[in-house]
Parts: structure tokens; C-alpha cells; sequence
């Protein structure tokens, strides 16, 4: 689906829907809201009136939405209470059946959570970021010389999927040639079933991924035999608390497709969302075309604005109470990550596209607590190479049409993003 | 007021005041100390105010208690050591004047 044709009208019409529905039918699940980027007035009222709400049977069931940036805090810090397990629910308000819940370090509480997660965030140490950088600036400088000039192309396809998808494919020391296969099994592992593309159902996604899991576990097996390496497959079949993993299929498929997605389809879509928020804040293209060191603190409002992940998932395993409500043992508690990053009373003026916000890591996107974003660090320095290149080379870029957004609830995504580069 | 130093990792001492009853990692933030990131603004939950504490404090400061919120997120802290804090869970004393802290080389 394309995005609306007229969205002003449609942002509009959203408002007047926001403001007239009863507060028990709002229901902000709904992959439309995102995918016309149409969600903000939904937000906007629960912030102000219902900060933690309830919506009884929704199109993803009955959950509990916490959309202020204190009270997702006050979720994300309490593991013991609000739970990540996959068989309780995991991380996303989908309810998947039980036979399809495959568990991953972040669909674990602690201790194990811990133990997996230990094995494998070597890899973006400092020592190691140091390492990367160089490849990383490299491939940028080249995919960025190789695009057309005075000509439409879709920046989602020649930059963001190639670039991120190339970083995968040192992460996890797989052939380049093959790296297509990496886009198609992250996009097959996130989508949802609804979204009428080729993933309709549960059974479908597990007989794709199944392709993935005969590809990693031919690589696991052959770096296993080899001695510990630097690459996520080394690491974790040589992990103590891992090595056994691939025993496991489902598990191991839980954690790759983690890897996988973690590793690419956030970081992609704040390659795209960047530009597009760029180009509707000329002024503060400007500001950064003056003073190119300020990509430090553009990068992570472009995070923020993006919010690459809309939401995450968790459940209450004890009653509880959270912003004066009663939540239940077994409710579903979902934190939104793009309405507490909108959140007036923990960020200023937020609303606005600030490239020099004086604390601009003061977001949601990554997550906080033991569950927050492993490769927090390695993704700000892919997004601030790309763009400290960007500013080299090219004056101005020209977003052409909206960019189409993908059918989520969880992956805030842009599909396609036609912009032309002027010589 | 009392004084606290942050050592950055190339070696750059800086000394800064800060009023007791404010945190270790305010001391930074308030001083746009570079190299003390605090995300999360002092909540315990992203280990990005991660620093060492010199031997000769940590009486002083104490450690993280086994089990708490602190050694948690300090476990997933990159390049931690035994005399690792996160400067967001020590709050400044009178007895901590001249304390004198290092930091990582990066937040994590």
C-alpha cells in the first residue's frame, strides 16, 4: 500500500478521529497508523489523558500501552516484573502460538538473557568498533560514488539496504555474494502476517527461515572447528554459555534472526528516515552544512525521530501498578518507543527536528535497562559516517515523492524513498 | 564545594565543583565533560556513565552490591575492571572531595 495520496488530509482526518473516539476503542496497534504515518494524534491523546492505557480486545488483543518516557523507563528497569520471556509472550504485542515462539537473548529475563547476551557484545566493544571503521568509511565512499546524478533512484534500495546490509555481512563473516539473502530473511522474519506480502502466516515464515538456519549451521559447524574467531557464528559456537546452540534449532533460529534484524533493519530505516526528516528540515540541513561536526548530535536525533523500533513487548509476572492503573499477572504491557520519544515532559520542544539538541542520547530508541540495544554504538557510527560523507560530497538531495512505509506495528520502516541528487 | 577529577582515557585531567547530594555523573553532564554519555540521565539503565575509580577512593565509594541493578547493566558495560562504577550511582559526599576517577576508552 501506498502512502496516502494526500497526506495532509489524512493526518487531518486522523486528528478528528483521535479526538472523537472514546478513549477505550482507541486502539494504536493498528500497522495502518504507521504505515500512513498517521499515528501521532492517537499518541498525543493517551500521553495527555490516558498515559497508561487499556485497550480491550484490539486488533492485537487486550494490552496494557505505556506511552510516556518515565513510565516505559519504569518498565525497562524492571525485568522482575515485566518479563521478556518468549513462552510468557516475548517482545512483541503479536501473540504468537506457542510451537512459533522462538526464544532469543531478547526474549529472555535474566540469568540466561546474561549469559547469551555476554557472548556475543565483544563484537561491538570500542577496541572493535576502531577496527570496523575503516571498512565501514570505505564502503560508504564507494556506494555513495556510485549514484546516479540528475536522475530518480530509491535511496531505500542503492544506500540503505546496501550498506547495512554489507555491515551483516562482516558481522556475522558471511559471503557478500550471498548478502541479498540477509535482506530477504530479515524482512521475512519481521513481517506481519497481515501485511499481504509473501510471509501469510506463521507456517510460511518458519519454511523460509528454515533455509537460514541450514545456511548458518553449515557456517557454525565450519568455524566451530576452527579456532575462536571474530564474527558473531565464531562467537557463539564458541561461547561457553552458546556453544551448544545449534542443537537447538529453534533457539538458534530465535537468536540469528535477532542478529539479523537487530544488525539491519533499524539501522536501515534510520538511513532513510534521516534523509527524509533532512529534507523536511531544510533549515537544519543548513545548520549542519555550517558546522559539519554537529553529525554527533544530528545522528542520534535522527534516532530518535526515526524510532527504527515502534514498540516493544513485555509481560507482568506479578500484579503490579504503573501510572495510578492495575496491571494484572499475565497482562500484556507494551512501552512505545515513538510516543515516550515524543513525550513533552522528558524532551524539549519534541516535536521538532533539532540537529543540535544539547542531550540528544536522552531517547528511547535503543531501549534502556539489560535489554537495551547491543549495537547502540556500532549503529550511531554507520549513520555518522554515512552522513559526514554525504556532506563531502553532495550540497543538496531532492526528495522527490512520500516515501512508502512498510505494514508494522514493530519495525518502523520505509520501503521505498525516490530522491534525485542534483550535479 | 567539592572537587572531583575525571581522568579521560588519553590522560586529560579534568577538575570540576559539584554540590553534595548531586551525583558523580552530574559533575560531568553539568560540566560537558566529554566521554560521560549518560543516556538513560541517571537512572541505572545503560551503563554510558561507566567509569574507574582510583584505588586509593574506593573505600570511599564502595562497590556495586552483588546483585543489584548496578553490577547488572556494569556486566554488559564494555571493558569494565574490578574498580568499575557507574558515576550515575555515586552520590557526592563531603568525604569525597578530591575524589578522582578514569574513564573508559568508550561508552558502551
Amino acid at each position: 500500500m501506498n502512502a496516502p495520496v494526500n497526506y495532509d488530509s489524512a493526518l487531518e482526518e486522523a486528528r478528528r478521529d483521535a479526538a472523537s473516539l472514546p478513549l477505550s476503542e482507541i486502539d494504536v496497534s493498528d500497522p495502518t497508523l504507521f504505515q500512513n504515518d498517521v499515528y501521532y494524534p492517537y499518541f498525543e491523546r493517551l500521553r495527555r489523558e490516558a498515559p497508561v492505557h487499556y485497550r480491550k480486545d484490539g486488533k492485537y488483543g487486550s494490552f496494557w500501552s505505556v506511552t510516556k518516557f518515565k513510565d516505559i523507563m519504569a518498565v525497562e528497569t524492571r525485568p522482575d516484573i515485566f518479563s521478556s520471556e518468549a513462552k510468557r509472550g516475548g517482545i512483541s504485542i503479536t501473540d504468537r502460538p506457542m510451537e512459533f515462539r522462538r526464544s532469543s537473548f531478547i526474549s529472555m529475563d535474566p540469568p540466561r538473557h546474561d549469559e547469551q547476551r555476554k557472548v556475543v557484545s565483544p563484537i561491538v566493544a570500542p577496541a572493535n568498533l576502531n577496527n570496523m571503521s575503516g571498512i565501514i568509511r570505505e564502503r560508504v565512499c564507494r556506494v555513495l560514488d556510485s549514484l546516479p546524478r540528475d536522475e530518480p533512484f530509491d535511496w531505500v534500495k542503492l544506500v540503505s539496504i546496501e550498506l547495512t546490509t554489507l555491515m551483516l555481512t562482516t558481522l556475522f563473516g558471511f559471503p557478500e555474494e550471498n548478502r541479498h539473502k540477509l535482506t530477504y530473511w530479515s524482512d521475512v522474519a519481521t513481517q506481519d502476517v497481515n501485511a499481504g506480502g509473501e510471509v501469510d502466516s506463521e507456517e510460511k515464515r518458519l519454511e523460509i527461515l528454515t533455509d537460514a538456519v541450514r545456511t548458518f549451521t553449515a557456517m557454525w559447524h565450519d568455524r566451530a572447528a576452527k579456532p575462536p574467531g571474530f564474527d558473531l557464528i565464531s562467537m557463539l559456537a564458541h561461547g561457553e554459555a552458546t556453544k551448544n546452540l545449534v542443537n537447538d534449532p529453534a533457539e538458534f533460529l530465535g537468536n540469528l534472526t535477532l542478529l539479523i534484524v537487530g544488525g539491519n533493519d533499524t539501522t536501515r530505516n534510520s538511513m532513510s528516515g534521516g534523509l527524509w526528516a533532512m529534507c523536511k528540515n531544510p533549515a537544519e540541513w543548513q545548520k549542519l552544512r555550517e558546522d559539519p561536526s554537529l553529525v554527533t548530535s544530528l545522528v542520534p536525533e535522527i534516532i530518535r525521530w526515526q524510532s527504527p523500533i515502534v514498540h516493544m513487548r513485555r509481560t507482568a509476572v506479578v500484579d503490579t501498578e504503573l501510572g495510578g492503573q492495575h496491571i494484572k499477572a499475565g497482562d500484556k504491557v507494551v512501552m512505545w518507543y515513538i510516543s515516550g520519544n515524543r513525550d513533552e515532559d522528558s524532551i524539549d520542544r519534541p516535536n521538532e527536528f533539532i540537529v543540535d539538541r544539547a542531550r540528544p542520547r536522552h531517547h528511547l530508541s535503543f531501549g534502556f535497562g539489560v535489554h537495551r540495544c547491543v549495537g547502540n554504538r556500532l549503529a550511531e557510527m554507520q549513520l555518522i559516517t554515512l552522513w559526514e560523507e554525504m556532506l563531502k560530497r553532495f550540497p543538496r538531495i531532492e526528495l522527490l515523492e512520500e516515501p512508502e512505509r512498510i505494514y508494522s506495528n514493530f519495525i518502523h520502516g520505509i520501503s521505498r524513498m525516490m530522491v534525485r541528487i542534483p550535479s | 564545594m567539592p572537587k572531583v577529577t575525571f581522568i579521560e582515557h588519553n590522560g586529560t585531567p579534568h577538575t570540576v565543583e559539584i554540590a553534595a547530594g548531586k551525583t558523580l555523573m552530574e559533575a560531568a553532564v553539568h560540566n560537558n565533560i566529554r566521554g560521560i554519555d549518560a543516556d538513560c540521565g541517571g537512572e541505572c539503565a545503560c551503563a554510558t556513565c561507566h567509569v574507574y575509580v582510583n584505588a586509593e577512593w574506593i573505600a570511599k565509594t564502595g562497590l556495586p552490591a552483588e546483585g543489584s541493578q548496578e553490577a547488572s547493566m556494569l556486566s554488559f558495560a564494555a571493558v569494565t575492571q574490578p574498580d568499575s562504577r557507574l558515576s550515575c550511582q555515586i552520590t557526592i559526599t563531603p568525604e569525597l572531595d578530591g575524589l578522582v576517577v578514569r574513564m573508559p576508552e568508550g561508552q558502551h
